[in-house]
């Protein structure tokens, strides 16, 4: 496709180079449009006019005439803050309990010359490729009295594997000299762990922060199988109950329901899904760091 | 390993014996242990009580009962299962969505690294990465949603097919034929940005100097693709695949749950979907804990089998 490059010592592009960047561009930009555009498709939606909407179909480039009704009855909505609320609290709660027990693991793997280490590590490596599955899973939290319990969603993934093994490997990486002076200081494990390890490896803890609390945050399943009470439920199965199942009955739907009926979905989703997409571009350097670390091993 | 360690102390000290030596050494690390106790209770709790659980699978487990009074019944719920009608809808539905979603989604992040690397404006290419990283952020519950609304009736995407390619405009969802294609396509959406960090990143690994001198060769930009760039994330590029090939058999069941109807199930259903409904919905807990460990076991071989092709491919392993 490329044509031999006239002169070597400079760099110019052949005919053929510069065919391929413009195209090249074209389908990346193509691409980029196919990204966004869904996301656009929903932000007109929520702001049009539930009666345009009725009779429209196909695709859409800008509101079709301009109501916040949808708005109105999503904020009006108590079961989108309940929601709201709860989810926060899980993915605090939750990726705090993450975090303590995914260090106290790493630190444990990352020593070296302790018996029993090899045990350990191989009984939990194993749990990454072997798992009882759903059922005994879902029977194991009956029987621990976890069901209909806000614990459930906060103990249930207290660790993940693959997340524990990042962890260590950044913990293995900083030099045992630091641990030894610190030692000789008659420092014991913890004051080593929290006053030397921790903050060594924040960076890594960083990551860890961002992927356990977006886990929580897209959770849905665990609460729709666990939970019976519809004060506990996060956003997410709110999300499901408005979104999937159609059920607007909590959206207080009366005589005005036909006015945002086609609109409230819309409004919902922007609703649940702005704070993510406008808190990501500035920690998208730290996900993409993560990826790095990740792709490390495996 | 362990031995010459213990010979290398036993240099030192002579007169202690080995299980002296391990003792003192258990003694020393005590608060080490007292740190990783809370990480095995979890492990044992939350992952290996369950896998104990598993014995049901060979019961008529009644809950009131308890795994210690249920009946036992061998591999009966095996054979149910096997022999059941639904055995090969279930086998070929998990089988060909993953193995679309594998053929037509692996390579998909891949391509666009090249892409992406091939551009030579910075800010062009931050752009493209900032964009195309996003549907990653959107959840499950939210992206099901979108997918449910676009392919409906109304929905643009239907609505699209409509003009340009004579559909008839029923819902697409509503059809079984489609469901694989939704599936898929929906899945490169949300991750050929995401999944193409991998590869950014061994592509920025590549030494600058073989590109140079292939320059000084007269290679032009195609041919250093060829010749450097794809060789160079090779290994990158097998490892990934290799663990893939590994998960063959596990399709998830949130995605499926969310987007599947009744009408639909003889495409859409697959095994951890099927296990879903019969042992959560429908109390049916030792048949499907049957079908959930049969999906275990060949998800385990799979992924033991990957691994050591793998080592003898590449010399990488996940262990």
């Amino acid at each position: 496709m490329a044509r031999r490059v006239k002169n070597p010592n400079k760099i110019k592009r052949s005919r053929g180079e510069e065919i391929f960047n413009v195209f090249n561009i074209i389908f990346l930009s193509l691409l980029m449009l196919a990204c966004l555009y869904p996301f656009w498709y929903v932000i007109c939606a929520s702001f049009s006019k539930s009666s345009l909407m009725m009779g429209h179909s196909g695709a859409l480039f800008k509101p079709l005439g301009f109501s916040l009704a949808a708005y109105k009855k999503v904020f009006e909505n108590r079961s989108i803050w309940i929601g709201y609320g709860n989810t926060i609290f899980y993915v605090v709660a939750g990726t705090a309990l993450n975090i303590f027990m995914t260090v106290l693991g790493a630190y444990f793997l990352s020593r070296k010359n302790v018996p029993g280490r090899t045990p350990i590590m191989l009984m939990i490596m194993f749990t990454m490729y072997f798992s009882g599955g759903m059922i005994p899973g879902f029977l194991n939290i009956q029987s621990l009295g976890l069901y209909d319990n806000r614990l459930v969603l906060i103990v249930t993934g207290a660790i993940s594997t693959f997340n524990l093994i990042i962890m260590r490997t950044a913990m293995a990486s900083i030099d045992a000299c630091m641990e030894e002076s610190a030692r000789l200081d008659g420092a014991n494990h913890f004051t080593i762990l929290f006053k030397i390890m921790l903050p060594l490896t924040k960076a890594t803890v960083a990551v860890l922060v961002l992927y356990y609390g977006v886990a929580h945050w897209n959770s849905w399943f665990n609460a729709m199988i666990y939970l019976e009470d519809k004060m506990k439920e996060p956003l997410q199965l709110v999300l499901r109950q408005i979104l999937i199942i159609n059920d607007l009955s909590d959206m207080g739907m009366g005589e005005d329901s036909e006015m945002v009926s086609e609109t409230i979905k819309h409004a919902t989703i922007i609703v649940s899904t702005v704070p993510i997409l406008a808190l990501y571009p500035f920690l998208q350097k730290y996900f993409v760091k993560g990826m790095m670390v990740g792709a490390v091993k495996g | 390993m362990k031995k010459a360690k213990q010979n290398d102390s036993a240099a030192i000290v002579p007169t202690m014996s080995n299980w002296e030596l391990t003792k003192r050494r258990i003694w020393r690390n005590k608060e080490l242990y007292l740190i990783i106790l809370p990480v095995l209770v979890y492990y044992i709790l939350f992952h290996y009580k369950p896998m104990y659980g598993l014995i049901i699978a060979f019961q008529d487990y009644s809950p009131r009962r308890g795994i210690w009074g249920s009946d036992w019944v061998g591999l009966q719920n095996f054979k149910d299962f096997f022999g059941g009608i639904y055995f090969w809808r279930l086998l070929r539905n998990t089988l060909s969505i993953s193995l679309v979603t594998l053929v037509v989604g692996f390579p998909a992040p891949i391509i666009l690294a090249l892409l992406v690397n091939e551009l030579r404006s910075k800010l062009f290419s931050r752009i493209t990465q900032t964009i195309t990283y996003m549907p990653h952020f959107v959840s499950m519950v939210v992206l099901c949603a979108m997918i449910r609304e676009f392919v409906a009736e109304d929905g643009f995407i239907t609505q699209f097919l409509v003009k340009f390619f004579g559909y008839d405009g029923k819902n697409l969802l509503s059809r079984g034929a489609y469901f694989t294609p939704i599936y898929a396509i929906s899945n490169i959406w949300q991750g050929v940005g995401w999944g193409s960090i991998v590869y950014l990143a061994a592509l920025t690994g590549i030494d600058m100097e073989l590109y140079e001198a292939a320059r000084v060769d007269g290679a032009g930009r195609w041919k250093q693709t060829i010749h450097i760039t794809i060789p160079s994330i090779a290994p990158t590029i097998i490892v990934m695949l290799i663990m893939r090939m590994g998960q063959i058999m596990s399709v998830g069941h949130e995605k499926i749950i969310l987007l599947y109807n009744e009408g639909i199930y003889d495409k859409a259903d697959v095994i951890s979907t099927y296990v879903y409904r019969m042992g959560i919905v429908n109390r049916q807990y030792s048949f499907s804990a049957a079908v959930g460990m049969f999906n275990s076991v060949v998800n385990f071989i799979l992924v033991i089998a990957a691994n050591q092709i793998s080592k003898k491919v590449s010399e990488t392993s996940l262990w």
